[in-house]
């Protein structure tokens, strides 16, 4: 348990907690690079599986996408981008981008496909055009799974995020790439525990977020969805 | 277009040219494929050889499977890069820290398949293999897996595509078959014909899989090849990103029994 020792001392060291290379400023990019590329994608993908799921149209075309998506090296897919687009901020939340798109779309697509078509039925007949069907029933009927594929999202965004320190920007990363170069394993290992911590609140805020956003009358569905 | 065909053609050029290295047998394309299909492939058939039992565990004793469940989707929000740099003081630079986070990450797939699996055989097949004479092994080995297999199969070919593409990142800690490709012989050296090269083959690797694993089912289930491609395909396209397996046979059992179309033999 040497290792356990060393990492409890490297965390309670107070030069780790200050500084521009201080825990909080590296969570703090973590988070920043992980929000932008989540945010750039949920906006993009929301819409389109809204549109998609409602029409019908496309669906064939979403799931190849998963699939296709699922198969994707993420650090592939990174450092190709990084490599034509150069180094920086932009190249980084674009590949984040990429790789937070397909489950976001397939997710949000699904869930509005599985909405009960007696509803829909319900809704019309209540004299509901399309867009008040796809606003007023849909989505809400579908948020719990446009919940879980956010989350399932952001998880990834996190844990990718971390390989931007390989492309020379900051975050979490930086601990387990600095790490490596300097031969300190301490160093690697404590990036590494910060990003499972980063992740675990992740999956827990969106938790929480699927409690709040999903209607109370849908709630027993949402349980099945966790 | 012509610039695309030169930039595409390079990178078919490469290929050919480091294919395999005759003198050193770590480098060329060939090798690090085999890397990396030894590693995605020892890692399923582990994550199946424990999904398995632990399915039959979660089916038999009810109260077991929230719990196991829940632990092994708080596994899966473990981000592999971490995982892997934290197996490191155990297991060192050996295959088994790219092989035990990948084994146990295909749990979170497998398990909600094994089980939903062996939950929808029907109580009336159950029942007729009682009245057999089918001692519960009998009944697990002949009656209850084939019906299972559809779902177990569904969930393999999820766990595959995802662990061959996250073999990759194994690379960071210097495993990691293709993955090098990308990183060492690529972004290490500002080369793209590399990058996509690893792309490439991540993927079709992960497509040959699944066909793969699509022939196996057709062979081991014969029954279901006559109506069962509609339920198949509705099932595996309904699979959301990642964990979701569970949710959706959660959210719409009639779906999942509907995928079983093993039931068939016995019902009709």
């Amino acid at each position: 348990m040497d290792v356990l020792n060393e990492l409890v001392a490297w965390f309670s060291d107070p030069g780790q907690w200050s500084g521009p290379d201080g825990i909080p400023v590296r969570t703090a990019e973590h988070v920043q690079y992980s929000l932008l590329g989540l945010l750039v994608a949920a906006l993009i993908a929301v819409p389109v599986g809204l549109l998609t799921g409602h029409t019908g149209v496309g669906g064939f075309a979403t799931a190849s996408l998963a699939n296709f998506a699922r198969a994707l090296p993420t650090i592939g897919v990174l450092f190709l981008i990084v490599l034509a687009a150069g180094i920086g901020l932009v190249p980084v939340v674009t590949a984040l981008v990429a790789l937070a798109v397909p489950p976001i779309l397939v997710n949000t697509h699904e869930g509005v496909r599985q909405v009960d078509p007696a509803l829909k039925d319900a809704a019309l007949g209540m004299g509901m055009r399309g867009g008040q069907v796809l606003l007023r029933l849909e989505l809400p009927v579908a948020v719990p799974l446009v919940v879980n594929g956010l989350r399932t999202a952001a998880v990834q965004v996190v844990a990718t995020a971390t390989i931007a320190a390989y492309v020379g920007v900051g975050g979490l990363g930086r601990y387990i790439v600095d790490g490596q170069a300097r031969q300190d394993l301490t160093m690697m290992l404590g990036g590494s525990v910060l990003v499972v911590l980063l992740a675990v609140v992740t999956t827990l805020l969106f938790a929480g977020l699927s409690r709040l956003l999903v209607a109370p009358g849908l709630r027993s569905l949402a349980a099945a969805h966790r | 277009m012509n610039a695309v065909w030169d930039w595409g053609s390079g990178i078919v050029d490469w290929a050919v040219a480091n294919w395999s290295h005759p003198g050193d047998g770590e480098r060329g394309v060939w090798p690090l494929l085999v890397e990396h299909a030894r590693l995605a492939y020892v890692s399923i058939l582990i994550g199946l050889a424990l999904a398995l039992p632990l399915g039959l565990a979660c089916v038999r004793w009810t109260r077991l499977y929230p719990p196991v469940l829940t632990g092994v989707n708080v596994l899966y929000a473990v981000p592999s890069i971490a995982l892997f740099f934290l197996m490191l003081p155990y297991t060192g630079f050996s295959d088994w820290t790219a092989i035990v986070p990948l084994a146990l990450y295909t749990l979170v797939i497998l398990l909600p398949n094994v089980v939903d699996g062996l939950r929808q055989v029907p109580e009336h097949v159950r029942q007729a293999a009682i009245a057999m004479g089918f001692g519960p092994m009998r009944r697990l080995l002949t009656v209850e897996t084939p019906v299972a297999l559809p779902v177990i199969i569904a969930g393999l070919r999820v766990a595959s595509v995802a662990t061959i593409s996250m073999v990759s990142v194994a690379s960071l800690v210097g495993l990691g078959g293709l993955g090098q490709l990308i990183l060492s012989e690529g972004f290490r050296r500002q080369f793209d014909a590399p990058i996509v090269v690893g792309i490439v083959l991540t993927v079709l690797l992960a497509f040959a899989t699944d066909a793969l694993l699509v022939l196996t089912q057709r062979l081991l289930t014969p029954w279901a090849r006559r109506d069962g491609r509609r339920g198949k395909r509705r099932h595996r396209a309904t699979v959301p990103a990642g964990e979701a397996t569970a949710a959706d046979a959660g959210t719409d059992p009639t779906q999942t029994a509907d995928s079983g179309n093993g039931a068939r033999p016995w019902t009709s």
